[in-house]
């Protein structure tokens, strides 16, 4: 190693400070929200707290969650949440391993390629996409959050150039000894590509989980709302009745409060998972 | 829909705040990367990545929430103002504010997760050429220009010429989730647009009409766009 000049070292420093200063900068607002969450009515509605709580206390919490509606949000996400990614990765992989096939094995394989890459680059639009799951008769079911987003076409195509790397013979060594695609498929193919195939649904786990569109759209009644719809719903338009509180039991509690520590059970799951990208990321 | 001064005013906002995002959001996780290069002390490069990548992760419901709660007039910015001494501001009721708020805020999630891939190229780069060049004398900041920018280029128009494929996605969830009425005039978005005649006045035939308009101009912009990074940058999507 060389000696560092003089510009180098203050470089280096004055770099640090900028990285750290940014990192901070983006994890302070989710710290100033549970901060705010454990604090004390007076403390938030006369917006004492900054990144530590002032007057600890689990009443938002305790509130949140003795609610009927946030527990059955809570389980309508998880459902989407688990059942989405299930079927996302099943047809993900038929359709990758399908399109990773060569013209001459699967003629016509380039036109289905393209066929999925259109819906990537054109959308009819928010209105016909609305009345097309309408008239299915997907409204008002868990359908209609996980048919519509069965298939991310970018995915696929990541998925079908992984699979092309695999080395063929793999794939005609087995064929010889019987093995039907399907079988080549789940017992060569997949746990070759375990590591992708396990980024690509946490990826689709935290897709799911943090959609909120869908839900408001074609779900009609509040009951049937995932977590992050019911959470518009309620960071949008506080609206108590939707939680299934009444007035009453909040007097000891600010609305402040009782928002952030929704935002943050919202943020939790998604923390939870988070180690594994940092390890996936870097 | 052409004669609709809403429509248009709102396909105007919804240019302008795309255009500015797609060039905030091209440079700062170039730059950043460039600067988180230059460490050399692992856990802290690893502890600033795994911290800058965390807001990407969350969706823009909590962080609307979040960012109008702190934002708001006694919020957490405007008492750092106060403390600075200055008067405070109304970023939300503002619609020259709010846009630099969308502009700014879409940076802050994003920039971490945008490093990515040029903190893979710049780590496949030989390190052996660094040596090279700490012989021959260059310095730091020699190296960045000529070895390490060099080097991301590539990727770098790759991601710009890409992206110009969402010169009309201004962003609906952050949008819807911030926006009020008294930023409509500057605020206002196609998709938000779209969703407020269609779905909730029930105007399905211009919601559509505008909708489509939009889909229309996004597919040739990007069939360009694809072309453009197949031709200069051997970019193929399979």
């Amino acid at each position: 190693m060389l000696k560092l000049s003089l510009s180098d070292r203050v470089f280096r420093i004055v770099n640090h400070l900028f990285l750290a200063l940014m990192a901070f900068l983006c994890i302070l607002p989710m710290v100033h929200v549970l901060a705010v969450s454990l604090s004390s009515d007076y403390a938030t509605t006369s917006y004492l707290v900054k990144f530590w709580p002032i007057g600890f206390n689990l009443d938002a919490y305790k509130t949140a969650l003795d609610s009927n509606n946030f527990i059955v949000a809570f389980k309508v996400s998880v459902l989407r949440t688990l059942g989405g990614t299930l079927l996302t990765m099943f047809l993900t992989m038929l359709a990758a391993y399908s399109m990773s096939k060569d013209d001459r094995y699967f003629k016509g394989r380039t036109l289905y390629a393209w066929f999925f890459v259109f819906t990537m680059l054109f959308h009819g639009g928010l209105i016909p996409t609305y009345l097309v799951v309408q008239k299915s008769g997907l409204t008002n079911s868990i359908w209609a959050l996980i048919l519509p987003v069965a298939v991310n076409v970018f995915n696929v195509v990541l998925m079908m150039n992984f699979f092309r790397g695999i080395p063929k013979e793999l794939e005609e060594a087995s064929m010889i000894d019987g093995a039907g695609h399907f079988r080549v498929l789940f017992t060569i193919f997949f746990p070759i590509s375990l590591p992708s195939i396990a980024t690509l649904s946490l990826f689709t786990m935290v897709f799911h989980w943090n959609s909120w569109f869908d839900g408001m759209i074609y779900m009609n009644q509040a009951d049937q709302f995932p977590l992050a719809t019911f959470l518009q719903a309620l960071i949008a338009g506080f609206d108590y009745t939707k939680i299934g509180l009444n007035p009453s039991d909040l007097e000891q509690l600010s609305e402040r409060s009782l928002k952030s520590a929704l935002m943050f059970i919202g943020i939790f799951p998604i923390l939870l998972v988070y180690p594994f990208f940092a390890k996936v990321l870097r | 829909m052409f004669h609709d001064p809403v429509a248009l005013q709102v396909i105007w906002n919804t240019l302008l705040i795309a255009v500015l995002k797609i060039i905030a959001g091209s440079i700062a996780p170039f730059a950043f990367a460039l600067l988180l290069n230059e460490v050399r002390r692992m856990l802290f490069k690893r502890t600033v990545q795994s911290l800058v990548y965390l807001p990407h992760f969350i969706n823009w419901v909590i962080l609307g929430g979040i960012l109008t709660d702190i934002l708001s007039t006694n919020g957490l910015i405007n008492q750092f103002l106060g403390w600075l001494g200055l008067n405070s501001i109304d970023f939300l009721q503002s619609g020259n504010w709010f846009r630099a708020i969308l502009i700014i805020s879409d940076v802050w999630k994003e920039f971490g997760f945008g490093t990515i891939l040029y903190l893979a190229a710049m780590a496949g780069i030989n390190p052996n050429m660094y040596e090279a060049a700490d012989i021959d004398g260059a310095n730091n900041f020699q190296k960045a220009i000529y070895m390490t920018i060099p080097a991301v280029i590539p990727i770098a128009i790759v991601l710009v010429t890409l992206s110009l494929g969402n010169i009309l996605n201004a962003g609906f969830d952050q949008v819807f989730n911030m926006y009020n009425p008294l930023v409509y005039p500057k605020g206002d978005i196609i998709d938000t647009y779209v969703y407020r005649v269609g779905l909730q006045q029930g105007s399905f035939s211009l919601a559509t009409a505008v909708g489509f308009f939009k889909s229309v101009i996004g597919f040739i912009l990007i069939a360009t766009t694809y072309r453009l990074a197949a031709k200069y940058a051997n970019y193929r999507i399979f």
